[in-house]
């Protein structure tokens, strides 16, 4: 019986040397990359990233409640000063139990959480039970410390719902890796948590805790102007995860704060020729 | 001592603008043709649209030496796939395909800016926008270059749709019919030449329909 030794292998991508048949390769070993061919290596990289200016800058947030894990984002995405969408899907379903957020470099995210998905898959495969929350997050954290320091841009949080209940972790692009019940995200972060630590109650129902989510975000997206878009606010729940609802941030201003109508004191009349 | 910096660089730029527009039942995808490096013009008859597969087309602008690769690796992966599966690829298949392709250079990129368009399963249009490494999503219309900061808030006006992302969920492509598509493509980019240096010379359209692909042509300003 041949021992699943993938565990002692190298977490070192191959440097210069990967073969050009690279994507052809098994996806849940280490991808191996084309890398520049350059003496300075970190000069390049950021030379080429500030060159580029990918899609970034967002807010997102997730947190952990008596009926579950409630997870919500914007949607917008900035290039430089340039929004170069407003209809990011920054909430990525990895799998119908489990959830992941993108913040940071886009292509990164979208990229690292489908290729946790296939992990997660494998998983469940080779082991004929579902991955838990806390080994999908250790998978991603430990695929991205093997690239630590090389440019990645990753601030996710992965929430799910496994045999021990709900679970939220937090997992960056220096590897670091946190377990918790409240988590934000993201250049609007800080006027998120504002909202969410203020109104967060353990024993909230379903809707009381969609609607913090909701308008946490509608007030990072006020404030932030790299976040904009739509807010969109998923709950994950014993059965998986179900999306609530999206809203235009635009048309939830006006819902939070509707204009009373003006009413005209003065009138001009119509000027009449002399 | 004064740290030595590269003075040569392997990126270029082109110029260059790409638009595509999904509509019921067709895409249009459309670019001009000048070809540019610094402020001299290469070539005034270079084609960025590239067909991939029957219901696939890329456009791209950037540097068009990674987009000639782009577009090689892309083609060889497809004819590998029509080996494997005995069909051609559709039009969200072969979108994450070059999603993958562009990461796998995520520490070396391609330096091109894609617009994907064609039809999916069901015969709708689609558009696929991307950044330099790969990060993708459908929309209902897209545009990229050195124009597409003139062009898109003008898209956005004429032809906003409801957010894929609203619940309940709302179709993102256009009513607008094919003619009146091309139409707008042709106004967009007249006016795209006037205030861009790096769009002009021509425009070329490709209508993608079930039935096949239309080519059309239209001169822009050479200055």
């Amino acid at each position: 019986m041949k021992l699943d030794t993938s565990g002692f292998e190298t977490s070192m991508p191959m440097i210069g040397f990967g073969s050009s048949s690279d994507m052809l390769d098994e996806l849940s070993s280490v991808p191996s990359f084309d890398l520049p061919r350059t003496k300075e290596f970190d000069g390049f990289q950021k030379e080429a990233k500030d060159m580029l200016k990918h899609a970034k800058g967002t807010t997102t947030l997730a947190f952990i409640f008596k009926g579950g894990v409630m997870v919500a984002a914007d949607s917008r995405a900035s290039m430089g000063g340039y929004i170069s969408s407003q209809s990011v899907k920054k909430i990525i379903e990895i799998n119908p139990y489990m959830l992941g957020t993108m913040a940071g470099g886009a292509a990164d995210c979208q990229f690292w959480h489908r290729n946790l998905g296939i992990k997660c898959r494998l998983h469940e495969l080779a082991n004929k039970r579902r991955i838990s929350v806390s080994g999908a997050s250790k998978l991603l954290a430990n695929m991205l410390y093997s690239y630590r320091g090389m440019g990645l841009s990753v601030g996710t949080m992965i929430a799910g719902w496994d045999e021990t209940g709900p679970g939220l972790y937090y997992v960056d692009n220096e590897g670091g890796r946190l377990k918790g019940d409240r988590f934000s995200v993201g250049s609007g972060s800080p006027y998120a948590y504002g909202v969410l630590d203020s109104g967060y109650k353990y024993d909230m129902s379903v809707e009381e805790a969609s609607e913090l989510a909701r308008r946490s975000i509608y007030h990072a997206t006020f404030r932030d102007g790299a976040s904009g878009g739509v807010a969109s606010v998923y709950h994950v729940g014993p059965e998986g995860w179900t999306k609530l609802s999206g809203d235009d941030v635009g048309e939830l201003h006006y819902h939070y704060y509707p204009v009373a109508p003006a009413t005209a004191e003065q009138v001009m009349e119509e000027a009449t020729a002399e | 001592m004064t740290k030595q910096h590269a003075n040569w660089s392997p990126y270029d730029n082109n110029g260059g603008t790409c638009v595509a527009i999904a509509g019921s039942d067709y895409c249009v995808i459309a670019a001009d043709t000048r070809m540019s490096t610094g402020y001299s013009i290469l070539s005034r008859d270079y084609s960025k649209i590239h067909k991939l597969a029957d219901r696939a087309v890329l456009s791209s602008s950037g540097f068009q030496a990674d987009v000639k690769a782009l577009q090689k690796v892309l083609k060889s992966r497809h004819l590998i796939y029509q080996h494997q599966h005995n069909k051609q690829m559709s039009c969200p298949a072969m979108a994450q395909l070059l999603s993958n392709t562009l990461y796998f250079k995520r520490f070396f990129p391609y330096y091109a800016f894609n617009v994907l368009g064609g039809l999916d399963e069901e015969g709708k249009g689609c558009v696929f926008t991307y950044d330099a490494v790969g990060s993708y999503e459908r929309v209902g219309y897209g545009a990229q270059g050195s124009g597409s900061t003139l062009i898109m808030p003008f898209l956005d006006n004429q032809l906003k749709s409801p957010s894929p992302l609203l619940l309940p969920k709302q179709d993102s492509n256009t009513p607008l019919s094919e003619a009146e598509a091309v139409d707008l493509v042709k106004t967009v980019f007249a006016s795209a030449t006037e205030r861009d240096i790096y769009t002009g010379d021509r425009l070329e359209i490709m209508i993608l329909k079930a039935d096949g692909i239309k080519t059309e042509l239209m001169d822009l300003r050479k200055d």
